[in-house]
């Protein structure tokens, strides 16, 4: 188990933190999923343990916005943190990363988790049906919907004037 | 090219490079005859790499200790220790509270008593520890079935045979000693074409020398007892009992013609 499931970790904390944008809860839903993954493991089917994971992840943060949205918790969400500022073309990289996650968060839940899955994760459209517990032309009408909206966010301010692109926050 | 229209599922498969190369070559020729098309794609691609990009930083951050899977599952089997003992402690009440009647009345016809039933708990231990072991279920295999004979008999200090179940369907892998509460025993396993594995245990008996064949079974596993000469015998697999009881008569007259 621990050599199937120790290398996705990584990916399971992205898929986290790009949910939630912050890292204390993003690592609290994966210490979450790995526990039940470790105690529910003789229950998963054969063969590639990532949808599976991923399925439990994605249900543990399902399950925490529905709590953070009745009790109206609100918590911090974080920028990237590149520590080699200074150089133009990392900050302006920076900026466009930024720009494109403040972006991504105005999508609908459902539509931002396709679209992580399929175009971060790079699950299958089959494997992502099975995390999201949904048919596959589901999907692939969620995620043909997410890129038109993400499409339009980022055209929308293409127009303006550069410079002024990002409203960063005073994080730091 | 075939005749197949393009859809709106193609497009985003283009995106995530999920095509068949075939198909991605009639999209390919697609977006180059339709360049409104070919530029809303492009933003899509554009994207893609962008989220990517923005989100790799985090995949390479080193994880946090309460993500150390090892601990993890070091630490649920530590929670899990005292459930464990409240489990055995009740069973072991169970046993020995209702325990020789119980075992005379389930597990056993009336005529076994505790040797034969010893011998067969043992037999169905080493079935569930070896049988289902894909790396090593035995230590010597069929190949070296001499060497393997010679070696239980002189830990056995009896001559020990090992019974062919070919007629019923099995071929030897190979066999082991293994320890028991009453001395070394040799445990041979047998497969049949499925996979299905048999074992077949056998020790010298102190108690119980010559006992006519009896069945048992416990959990998944089912099997016949039976002691001839001084030497008993267990067979266990997961077969139903009507399938095992003639493998055990043949294995049973084999060993008789030692």
């Amino acid at each position: 188990m621990l050599l199937l499931v120790e290398p996705l970790i990584p990916a399971l904390r992205r898929y986290a933190w790009a949910l939630v944008r912050n890292h204390a809860t993003a690592d609290d839903l994966v210490q979450d999923c790995l526990e039940r993954a470790v105690s529910r493991w003789h229950q998963r089917r054969e063969g590639d343990p990532r949808p599976w994971l991923f399925a439990i992840l994605h249900n543990l943060a399902i399950n925490q916005f529905r709590q953070s949205k009745t009790r109206g918790k609100h918590k911090t969400i974080e920028e990237i943190d590149e520590s080699d500022f200074g150089e133009d073309a990392v900050q302006e990289r920076k900026l466009m990363y930024q720009d494109v996650l403040n972006k991504l968060s105005k999508l609908p839940d459902d539509q931002r988790a396709v679209l992580l899955l399929v175009a971060v994760e790079d699950l299958s459209y089959a494997d992502a049906a099975k995390v999201l517990d949904i048919p596959i032309g589901t999907v692939m009408s969620r995620l043909s919907r997410a890129r038109e909206r993400l499409q339009r966010e980022i055209e929308g301010t293409a127009y303006e004037a550069p410079g002024n692109v990002v409203p960063l926050r005073g994080v730091k | 090219m075939s005749q197949r229209p393009i859809t709106e599922d193609d497009l985003h498969a283009y995106v995530d490079d999920a095509l068949e190369p075939e198909r991605q070559a009639e999209v390919d020729a697609y977006l180059e005859a339709h360049p409104d098309v070919a530029k809303r794609v492009a933003g899509f691609s554009v994207q893609r790499e962008l989220l990517r990009g923005a989100l790799a930083p985090i995949a390479e951050e080193p994880l946090p200790p309460a993500l150390n899977l090892s601990r993890i599952i070091e630490s649920r089997r530590q929670r899990r220790l005292p459930a464990w003992r409240a489990i055995v402690a009740m069973l072991l009440l169970c046993i020995g509270g209702a325990g020789g009647w119980l075992l005379r009345a389930e597990m056993l016809a009336p005529s076994a008593s505790a040797g034969l039933v010893a011998l067969a708990q043992e037999a169905a231990y080493s079935y569930n520890v070896y049988a289902p072991d894909r790396v090593r279920p035995v230590e010597i295999r069929a190949s070296d079935s001499a060497q393997l004979v010679q070696w239980a008999s002189n830990r056995l200090h009896q001559p020990v045979k090992v019974p062919d179940l070919t007629t019923a369907g099995y071929r030897l892998m190979g066999g082991r000693l293994v320890a028991t509460a009453h001395g070394a025993a040799a445990m041979f396993m047998y497969d049949d074409d499925h996979g299905d594995r048999l074992v077949v245990l056998t020790r010298p008996m102190a108690t119980d020398q010559s006992q006519p064949m009896t069945p048992h079974s416990g959990g998944d596993v089912s099997g016949f007892a039976w002691a001839d000469d001084g030497m008993g015998y267990s067979l266990v697999g997961q077969s139903s009992p009507d399938i095992l009881r003639p493998i055990a008569n043949e294995a049973r007259k084999q060993a008789r013609t030692i």
